[in-house]
């Protein structure tokens, strides 16, 4: 068990490497009542959502979900999110555990003026995470939802194992597979019902299993890839900052302009990249990354890959570098060979 | 959590077993544990010499990375080299399969380090730790 934000959680049940292993070739469970849940509400809430968010989130549909950013003034990210549309004047705002009060201060500030109400519901609501291939066969048995009506990145109101929940196709492993919210106090039941209908092929995961699974998808995780000092284009999401959508939004004209330079080659000064370490020596968070002695960025994640079976990283490197980059490993040099992100992508999208 | 009566230890969670001049060296079943599970282990050379209480190598994990200590000075004989192609054998047998190095030691039992403790006393320790 470790602490996460306030939360104790469970780093591991068993081993991490057949946590990640079972996710990857069938299904593993997932605790993750530590994000943040914070609702908006009201005839004007989407576009209150649309002032206060980089996403055009006036756009999605009753069911939608989208993945998008909270930034401040000069364009830094407050915090990744994904918000569902729930209803056509209610929408979830999914917040990372330690962004959770930063991110509830600030929709109340952005959204009080549009007249959205917002309300923090993290305490009363649990997430239970059922990721991988066999997901879809695991949930089916206790809920009635028609899960091939729900698609990627959308979500619905249904019961799974007779508690009322929110039903969403998302997640954080590259693989298929959904997240419940539902109550607090039926957060044993959901968990149990699902772990009895998957039987021996789902296995609980920890977060040990859920950073290395994320990694291997080539995703970004806050405080690592992602922060105050990071700009959307810099971490290549450019795309969830929505400059065609009508209206003021906070942060535009510092992100417009480092639209602009990312459009005429001429900016942001480092971009995120991709490393396979060529040594067994696994790359970790903070790691400086050398060409030709000179530093030339920093690793941001680093991790043995129990999928490719060496150690992968995500790194901050100056905009345009070749390498050939070397990590220093506690003082000694270890050569590494960029690579595409992902590292993992699934055969099959649902 | 095993801490077999038989083998000795150190602050540093490694368990050492002793058998005429040469010690046989690895990590406890709690440092493991702690751990998680051990994906590279970095082994002092063989026939190099180490030193009490200086590192000589590295266990990497997934979620962390420990050096490695000798607890005695003296000369390293023989290394575990199936940790190379299966580092796991030190999560799954950390006082069997999973031992790292050997080292000779000079002076008999007085060579060794008075710091070692019995089973018992690391016991202790670790539950201090939690």
């Amino acid at each position: 068990m470790t602490d996460f934000a306030g939360w104790l959680m469970p780093l591991r049940y068993g081993s991490e490497t057949t946590e990640h292993l079972a996710v990857r070739s069938s299904a593993g469970l997932f605790d993750l009542s530590h994000m943040g849940e914070i609702a908006v509400t009201g005839p004007s809430a989407a576009e209150a959502l649309d002032y206060a968010l980089t996403g055009w989130i006036s756009r999605l549909k009753v069911g939608q979900a989208r993945y998008t950013m909270i930034c401040a003034p000069d364009g830094g990210i407050i915090d990744d999110l994904v918000v569902y549309r729930q209803a056509e004047s209610r929408f979830l705002v999914i917040a990372n555990a330690s962004n959770a009060a930063v991110v509830l201060a600030e929709l109340t500030e952005r959204c009080a003026a549009q007249g959205a109400d917002v309300t923090d519901e993290t305490d009363q609501t649990a997430l239970v995470a059922i990721q991988g291939q066999n997901a879809p066969a695991i949930l089916s048995q206790v809920t009635s939802l028609p899960l091939t009506d729900i698609r990627y990145y959308s979500g619905a109101y249904g019961e799974v194992d007779g508690v009322p929940a929110w039903v969403a196709r998302t997640g954080y492993t590259g693989e298929d597979g959904f997240e419940v919210f539902c109550p607090a106090q039926a957060a044993e039941q959901v968990w149990d019902a699902l772990a009895k209908a998957g039987g021996s092929s789902v296995v609980p995961a920890g977060l040990a299993a859920r950073d290395t699974l994320r990694l291997e998808a080539g995703m970004p995780l806050y405080g690592n890839e992602l922060g105050r000092d990071v700009s959307p284009f810099e971490a290549g999401l450019g795309k969830v900052v929505r400059l065609d959508k009508p209206g003021d939004f906070v942060g535009r004209p510092a992100l417009a302009a480092a639209a602009e330079a990312a459009e005429a080659g001429t900016g942001p000064a480092r971009e995120l990249i991709g490393l396979i370490a060529r040594s067994r020596r696994i790359p970790r968070h903070g790691y400086p990354i050398l060409t030709e002695g000179v530093q030339v960025g920093t690793v941001t994640s680093g991790a043995p890959s129990p999928t490719l079976a060496v150690p992968v990283a995500m790194a901050y490197v100056e905009r345009g570098a070749r390498g050939p980059f070397f990590i220093d490993v506690r003082g000694r040099l270890e050569p590494a060979d960029r690579a595409e992100l992902p590292f993992y992508r699934r055969s099959q999208q649902a | 959590m095993s801490v077999p009566a038989e083998l000795r230890y150190t602050q540093e969670h490694e368990w050492v077993s002793i058998d005429g001049d040469v010690a046989t060296i690895g990590i406890t079943d709690y440092a493991a544990n702690a751990l998680g599970d051990v994906v590279y282990v970095s082994l002092p050379a063989a026939s190099s010499s180490v030193s009490a209480g200086e590192p000589c190598g590295e266990v990497e994990s997934t979620k962390s990375v420990s050096d490695l200590f000798s607890p005695l000075d003296g000369e390293v004989t023989e290394v575990n080299e199936e940790l190379d192609d299966d580092p796991g054998l030190v999560n799954a047998e950390p006082y069997g399969a999973g031992w790292m190095f050997r080292v000779r030691f000079s002076g008999g039992q007085a060579g060794l380090p008075a710091g070692l403790l019995t089973a018992a006393q690391y016991e202790d320790l670790t539950k201090s730790a939690e």
